[in-house]
């Protein structure tokens, strides 16, 4: 355990303190606490950048299952770091701003910085490790962490809604990406992805290239709200602002992008990879930033927003990723869409996150965030105005703020693309930058649209819910103008990032095709004269204005009025489908009666059991070399069989209940006779416990009644017992001939021998349950757990059949 | 349950077997890693012998004499076993290494004492109480 694994688990350990503070020190917001962590993380990782600005990287080791190549090694590279600035320094911004959006009073306080506390720790998690499986760990919890933050206030239906939503898709994605490393695991037999980078070669000639691929990117694509699986993201949005700022802008949202940029070294360089990214990110980009232009809640706006900013940084590495192809990391040509990226990547962070802050003012002071009703908010919140100002101006792309030069940055990416001469783009290539283009102009036009909406215009304060509206409070205000002072900042001075952030992230995202000593040279600048570029930047500005100035002319067509999304249909419709044709095949073989169960599962083991004999032919007993059976054996099994036989013709309860204990008191007697006393012992109490049991219920038991079954039901069930019986019958000898005719070892043997040294027991069913073979004993009493509180729930809560657990 | 008297024998009976069923009990726990016997059916055992108190006297008074919140009891027990698993990790064991040695103790002599008999221990506990709590919530429930 280093520093850096207790980095990641910190945050983990402060959860669980969470709830006591919370509780016993009631009169200091819980957040102040909570705020100390991510500061003090920021500041750790900041100590690292020296080290990886020149290009050094820290790898630790830990084991967890050897055996299985899962290990907890944390690997800090450039791109790694970024990541860890980002998650904590934005983390501490969000949790300082939560203090003054959640009210201690009325907020359960340490639900939410429970669950924030948990996704940190998860999202460095996800950063910081190298094994995909560790990854995937870390991954699973970031979903589980934003669903329970989405849900953070459950008593709304809307926020249980869009956490169910972003469960559903990311944890579907979750799983399609295991099966992605799996098959990554199957290619080159590791899961540490530096093992993986250095086979690249191997996993490209393998025939599991394309499922490995399709699969990682499905996980990636969810997380990442690419299209179509972005509907979650708008949804999720019912979560308070700070988390909305936090993981479903700046940080979890980005861990789609992160695995993709991480395994750029992996499957970078082939045309799918290439195609599939750039084309989702690029259609990702368009539906988000038109969708956006729809949308009347000012988070709804942010939130497509977001879902087309991250589009656009999908498709720079994907048209990154052809570096690989041409093993030439030195040319500017397509190493200009990784910088864009990767500075697009930072950029995001800070002017999203400003501006979903001041969305949550916004939202805070005047209880509405319909721009419908909002309008000449620019006197009443100066400072929330001009913070939005900034963060729209950012995101439109336009002088001198950071945005503008990573949109300048990503229109030569996309036009570079033209020029690659591979992949065929040099006949339809062009319709990529057409494409990056028209997504930009829609992107304009919706930062105009909510600046106009919300601050200019005539301020109405009858159409609000509240009588006053003021600036928040200084507190709640620091964050979101630090972030607009980075924004202006690194678009004054974006160099300041580029030696110490940038080039090593670039660096990390396309490994070992730098030879060593060389480093990127980046060197972001305003002005390039009058490139296609700026002329692009021109075209979106008149168009976006021309749009934005005609807005009265499509303000009242279809395309306006509506805001849902069209998949969000599918998604519904889907998902009523699911659970009614669950239902309905639910109700089909539901009966409520035991023997129509006890059919399905004895139809089906017959059938199982038959075909696998069939199929290896293992009927064919050969050697059946049976010990002599001694007389009071013979009658211990006559009486055996006796009991069994007559329960069906019995009547009567008591004598049904007394015929089956006899036929379980055989069996114990059995065990004593085989030599088996712990068995025989257990077998014994279950019996008397199931008596008393009996005895319980007894009183309650309905009157046996005669069902009349007609003689056709009658012979199938005949036919279904006899079938059981002489499956297992036949199953047991073939199993008997077989143990004789292949010589292995029994099992038993080592149990004998080794139990008294290794285990100092010598009775070996008890060793084998506590020693030997301990987990499957604590899973057992873990199911055995779950089972009683299953029987307690179903018995004491009395459920009608449509209550909501 | 039993409302009307005439359950004297049963009643006076039951004072005497379960103590010696106890009693068996325990015995059965501790000596399981030598001989049969073991957590699982330890706990059945006290199980049964709670069980027959339950039986021969009336719910409420058995309720009032042993107090335990037998879904609790499961919790603790699930805890035992969980722990002697992360106790051996941390000292860099795989989960759930088991370790035994022998000691001489006054009175008893030398004895051996292994982690597996805290494992035990939780195993014990989750069957006794989950026996129970699936019998007594049936047994409760009177609608």
């Amino acid at each position: 355990m280093t520093l850096l694994h207790w980095a990641v688990l910190l945050p983990f350990i402060a959860a669980i303190l969470i709830p006591f503070l919370y509780k016993y020190l009631k009169r200091i917001h819980t957040g102040w606490f909570v705020l100390i962590l991510p500061l003090v993380l920021f500041v750790y990782f900041l100590s690292f950048i020296p080290k990886t600005s020149s290009g050094e990287v820290i790898l630790n080791n830990l084991n967890w299952v050897p055996s299985l190549g899962i290990n907890f090694n944390v690997y800090l590279d450039g791109l790694s770091l970024l990541f860890a600035l980002l998650i904590t320094g934005i983390g501490s911004l969000v949790v300082l701003y939560s203090i003054y959006y959640l009210s201690k009073h009325k907020e359960k306080l340490n639900n939410f910085y429970v669950y924030l506390l948990m996704f940190m720790g998860a999202m460095l998690g996800v950063v910081l490790s190298d094994n995909l499986i560790v990854i995937y760990v870390f991954w699973e919890l970031t979903s589980i962490a934003s669903s329970l933050l989405i849900s953070y206030w459950y008593t709304r239906e809307k926020s249980v809604y869009g956490a169910q939503k972003s469960m559903y898709i990311t944890v579907f994605g979750g799983l399609s990406m295991l099966g992605g490393f799996s098959l990554l695991y199957v290619i080159a037999g590791t899961f540490s992805i530096r093992e993986l980078i250095a086979n690249a070669d191997l996993v490209m000639a393998s025939s599991l290239f394309i499922p490995a691929m399709i699969l990682v990117l499905l996980g990636a694509f969810t997380k990442s709200a690419q299209f179509p699986f972005h509907i979650w993201l708008p949804d999720a949005m019912e979560a308070p602002t700070p988390v909305s700022a936090y993981l479903h802008s700046a940080t979890m949202v980005k861990a789609g992008i992160y695995l993709v940029a991480r395994l750029t070294g992996v499957f970078g360089g082939a045309p799918e990879w290439f195609w599939i990214i750039t084309i989702a990110g690029l259609v990702t980009l368009t539906w988000g930033s038109i969708s956006a232009v729809r949308q009347k809640d000012l988070k709804g706006i942010l939130a497509f927003s977001t879902v087309s900013q991250l589009g656009l940084i999908m498709s720079l590495l994907g048209a990154g990723s052809a570096a690989f192809y041409f093993q030439d990391g030195d040319n500017a040509l397509y190493m200009t869409a990784i910088l864009a990226a990767v500075f697009h990547l930072i950029n995001h962070a800070t002017f999203k996150g400003s501006l979903f802050m001041a969305a949550g003012i916004i939202d805070h002071e005047t209880g509405t965030r319909d721009i419908r009703k909002l309008g000449g908010l620019m006197t009443v919140l100066p400072v929330t105005a001009t913070i939005s100002l900034i963060g729209l101006a950012s995101m439109a792309g336009l002088p001198p703020f950071n945005g503008f030069l990573s949109k300048e940055l990503f229109f030569t990416g996309m036009l570079n693309v033209t020029e690659y001469g591979i992949f065929n783009l040099e006949t339809f290539g062009f319709i990529i930058p057409v494409i990056a283009w028209i997504a930009s102009v829609f992107t304009f036009l919706y930062c105009i649209l909510m600046f106009s909406k919300t601050f200019m215009g005539k301020f109405d304060i009858s159409k609000l819910k509240v009588k006053h509206v003021h600036e928040a409070p200084i507190g709640m205000l620091i964050s979101p103008v630090i972030l607009a002072a980075l924004v202006v900042v690194f678009g004054l001075f974006p160099n300041l990032l580029a030696y110490s952030l940038i080039e090593p992230a670039m660096a990390a995202i396309i490994p070992g095709i730098l030879s060593p000593g060389e480093f990127f040279d980046v060197h972001i600048s305003h002005w390039h004269g009058f490139s296609p570029e700026l002329w692009m930047t021109f075209g979106v500005v008149a168009l976006g204005i021309l749009l934005f100035m005609t807005f009265k002319k499509w303000e009242n067509t279809a395309f306006y009025r509506g805001e849902q999304d069209l998949f969000n249909y599918a998604y519904d419709s889907g998902y009523e489908g699911l659970i009614k044709g669950s239902q309905w095949i639910t109700r089909l073989q539901m009966t409520g009666r035991l023997r129509d169960y006890f059919i399905y599962m004895n139809t089906f083991i017959i059938l199982i059991m038959a075909y696998t004999m069939y199929r290896y032919s293992l009927p064919a007993i050969q050697s059946l070399d049976l010990s002599p059976i001694p007389i009071y054996f013979w009658l211990v099994i006559l009486v055996f069989i006796g009991s069994i036989v007559v329960i069906p013709f019995i009547n009567n309860r008591v004598a049904l209940i007394i015929a089956t204990g006899v036929s379980g008191f055989i069996v114990a007697l059995l065990f004593v006779l085989f030599r088996a006393p712990d068995l025989a012992l257990t077998q014994l109490l279950i019996e008397s416990v199931s008596v008393i049991l009996f005895m319980l219920v007894f009183y309650h038991l309905p009157k046996l009644k005669k069902v009349k079954t007609p003689p056709k039901m009658k012979a199938v069930k005949l036919i279904i017992s006899i079938g059981f019986g002489l499956m297992i019958t036949l199953g047991s000898l073939s199993v008997f001939s077989m143990g004789q005719e292949v010589n292995f070892d029994s099992i038993s043997e080592y149990y004998t021998e080794n139990s008294k040294e290794e285990a100092g027991g010598y009775n070996i069913v008890n060793v084998i349950l506590v020693d030997f073979r301990g987990l499957d004993t604590m899973l057992e009493i873990l199911v055995v757990s779950m089972a009683v509180l299953t029987v307690v729930s179903l018995i004491r809560l009395r459920f009608k059949g449509s209550e909501d657990i | 349950m039993m409302q009307k008297p005439n359950n004297m024998m049963l009643q006076t009976l039951a004072r005497l077997i379960i103590l010696i069923i106890l009693s068996f009990s325990i015995y059965l726990l501790l000596a399981g890693h030598n001989s049969p016997g073991g957590g699982f059916v330890g706990g059945l055992m006290t199980a049964s012998a709670i069980l027959i108190l339950y039986l021969s006297f009336d719910l409420k008074s058995i309720q009032k004499a042993i107090k335990f919140d037998y879904i609790k009891i499961i919790g603790i027990g699930l805890l035992f076993a969980s722990l002697t698993g992360v106790v051996s990790m941390l000292f860099g064991f795989p989960f759930l290494k088991q370790f035994f040695d022998y000691f001489t103790l006054p009175i008893l002599g030398e004895v051996e004492l292994t982690t597996a008999m805290v494992f035990d221990l939780g195993v014990y506990f989750v069957v006794l109480a989950s026996a129970l709590t699936i019998i007594l919530t049936i047994a409760e429930d009177d609608k």
